[in-house]
């Protein structure tokens, strides 16, 4: 049996005055792959951000390794929705991705070439590097997504949350994310992501966690990613498309 | 030194702290926050002055710290308590500044502080209100403790300047790095305090306010580095301290009024003609394809 990375017990978290998230339990093994699915205002976001310090939350316990949040934050790495940054911040794409190895610097110590060449190899990896000198605001959605990515990857986590990365992202951007999530996985990493299109589930991820302001359902893809429990999350808001549920389209999107 | 040259001196001092401050505004889109402390520090100053009883550099600068550092604190505590940001800034520092107008006028008396000098600044009397300094000899007060000020604010701007940058930019992330965001922000009010204080003698806290927002929205218009937008900023502060004065003993005018319209001229000029975002090179350059 994998190691448990981490174990959340009756959290909950409001948001101006609305509690969004209530009663959450749920457990994840190491080397997982999970989607956290759910329609627009289910508490995704709110719920990486709370098991992240990021967002106070009301009740409950998160335990990650066997131990607290901030003993263990550098094991943790954490990819934002794209939008919640300025692109038009002045700075390149490869000191966006040396940014993840700040920690790692501490403090009064400035990038030494050695880190330049570690974010530049990640790049590398995320197929950016003729792209390493460019001002992220002249990047495509996708580019920057990638370089985000990146940045992930030389924060060297065990455990990754991410924050819808493949929105607003083009084909090619998405093969070579999905790409490196499998390959995080394969090398033991846990990797949690946000996620909206239901037809792809099934294929990139092994767990899903379906929640609607509290967890409806949690396990691997297979047992838990049925016709019925997705009518459940989603409260009938849903169009089904032929017979398959690998054509169903959440109806509210916005 | 001749009296010009100690004014335009006193001036870029000003200049160049605010032109470093003014970018971490710009980027963490918090530019009125230099308005709303530069208007409060007016309290922390009557407040040190009816405690001390004197007009001393030093109580001025701690009772300015105090006050930038409460209204970052109520316009944070109201924010969290559902206030928009921009509201809870605008009763935050409206009620402090009009608590130290009450008191100068009631409490503080015909000393030198008065609401005219503390919002125009008085530029024209520094160089005759002197110190003596070992080494260096006599020396305008204001001046000094703006120099002072200058060199701690590149400290603090050197040796964090990769959190100040992460801070900017991915406030998330730093706080998973472990970088403690709450005691920076702090760091940085006070750093905002200090300068705002200096430079109130200088140029006034509507000037200041001027000083710190333009220079870096010019910069931000020149450059995609955050290096050369620094450099670039403290330059345009300076620029424009110099023109300022020259543009003011040319017509005979206000020097803090024609300094700050020397700012407004430089991003004029920087909007126009910035190669990058410039008007006449987006003019000019084929839309791009994406």
């Amino acid at each position: 049996m994998a190691e448990t990375v981490l174990k959340v017990e009756n959290l909950s978290a409001s948001y101006r005055k609305n509690t969004v998230l209530y009663d959450v339990n749920f457990e994840v093994k190491a080397g997982s792959l999970t989607g956290i699915v759910g329609p627009n205002g289910a508490g995704k976001s709110t719920l990486i951000k709370t098991l992240l310090d990021l967002h106070p939350s009301l009740t409950g316990s998160v335990n990650f390794f066997g131990s607290s949040f901030k003993k263990v934050k550098k094991r943790i790495g954490y990819v934002p929705q794209r939008g919640s940054v300025d692109w038009d911040f002045p700075t390149n794409a490869l000191d966006v991705v040396t940014m993840g190895l700040y920690g790692k610097i501490g403090w009064l110590k400035r990038p030494s070439r050695q880190h330049k060449e570690q974010a530049y190899e990640a790049l590398k990896k995320m197929g950016m590097a003729d792209y390493a000198d460019r001002q992220i605001s002249q990047l495509s959605g996708g580019q920057q997504q990638r370089v985000f990515l990146a940045r992930a990857l030389v924060q060297d986590a065990d455990l990754y949350f991410m924050d819808e990365p493949l929105v607003g992202v083009d084909a090619q951007t998405e093969l070579a994310i999905m790409t490196i999530l499998k390959e995080l996985k394969k090398s033991g990493k846990t990797v949690m992501v946000v996620h909206h299109d239901l037809q792809t589930v099934e294929n990139y991820f092994d767990h899903v966690l379906l929640l609607n302001r509290t967890v409806i359902k949690h396990g691997t893809t297979e047992q838990v990613f049925t016709k019925e429990n997705i009518a459940k999350t989603y409260g009938g808001n849903i169009r089904w498309i032929g017979e398959e549920k690998s054509h169903v389209v959440p109806s509210l999107e916005q | 030194m001749t009296y010009t040259a100690w004014i335009i001196l006193t001036a870029s001092l000003v200049g160049l702290s605010c032109g470093l401050i003014g970018v971490f505004l710009i980027l963490r889109k918090m530019a009125m926050m230099s308005d709303a402390i530069s208007h409060t520090v007016l309290l922390g100053i009557v407040v040190a002055y009816m405690i001390t009883r004197e007009v001393s550099g030093t109580a001025m600068l701690i009772g300015a710290i105090l006050a930038g550092l409460l209204t970052a604190f109520l316009v944070q505590w109201l924010h969290s308590l559902d206030i928009q940001q921009e509201a809870s800034m605008g009763i935050v520092f409206t009620t402090l500044f009009a608590i130290g107008v009450i008191l100068i006028s009631t409490s503080v008396g015909n000393v030198h502080l008065d609401v005219q000098h503390a919002l125009m600044g008085e530029i024209t009397f520094i160089p005759w209100d002197t110190m003596s300094l070992p080494l260096i000899g006599e020396v305008p007060k204001a001046t000094a403790l703006l120099f002072a000020v200058f060199i701690v604010v590149l400290f603090f701007i050197l040796i964090f300047y990769k959190e100040w940058k992460i801070l900017s930019f991915d406030p998330a992330l730093a706080a998973i790095l472990g970088i403690p965001v709450l005691v920076m922000h702090y760091l940085f009010m006070g750093l905002v305090s200090i300068t705002t204080v200096a430079s109130f003698d200088a140029v006034g806290a509507i000037m200041v306010v001027a000083m710190l927002i333009t220079p870096a929205s010019s910069a931000y218009l020149w450059t995609d580095k955050l290096s050369f937008m620094l450099i670039l900023s403290s330059l345009f502060g300076v620029i424009s301290a110099v023109v300022g004065y020259y543009i003011a003993a040319w017509i005979d005018t206000s020097i803090s009024g024609s300094m700050a319209f020397a700012t407004g001229l430089i991003f004029l000029i920087s909007f126009i003609f910035s190669p990058k975002h410039g008007m006449v090179a987006k003019y000019l350059r084929p839309p791009e394809a994406h």
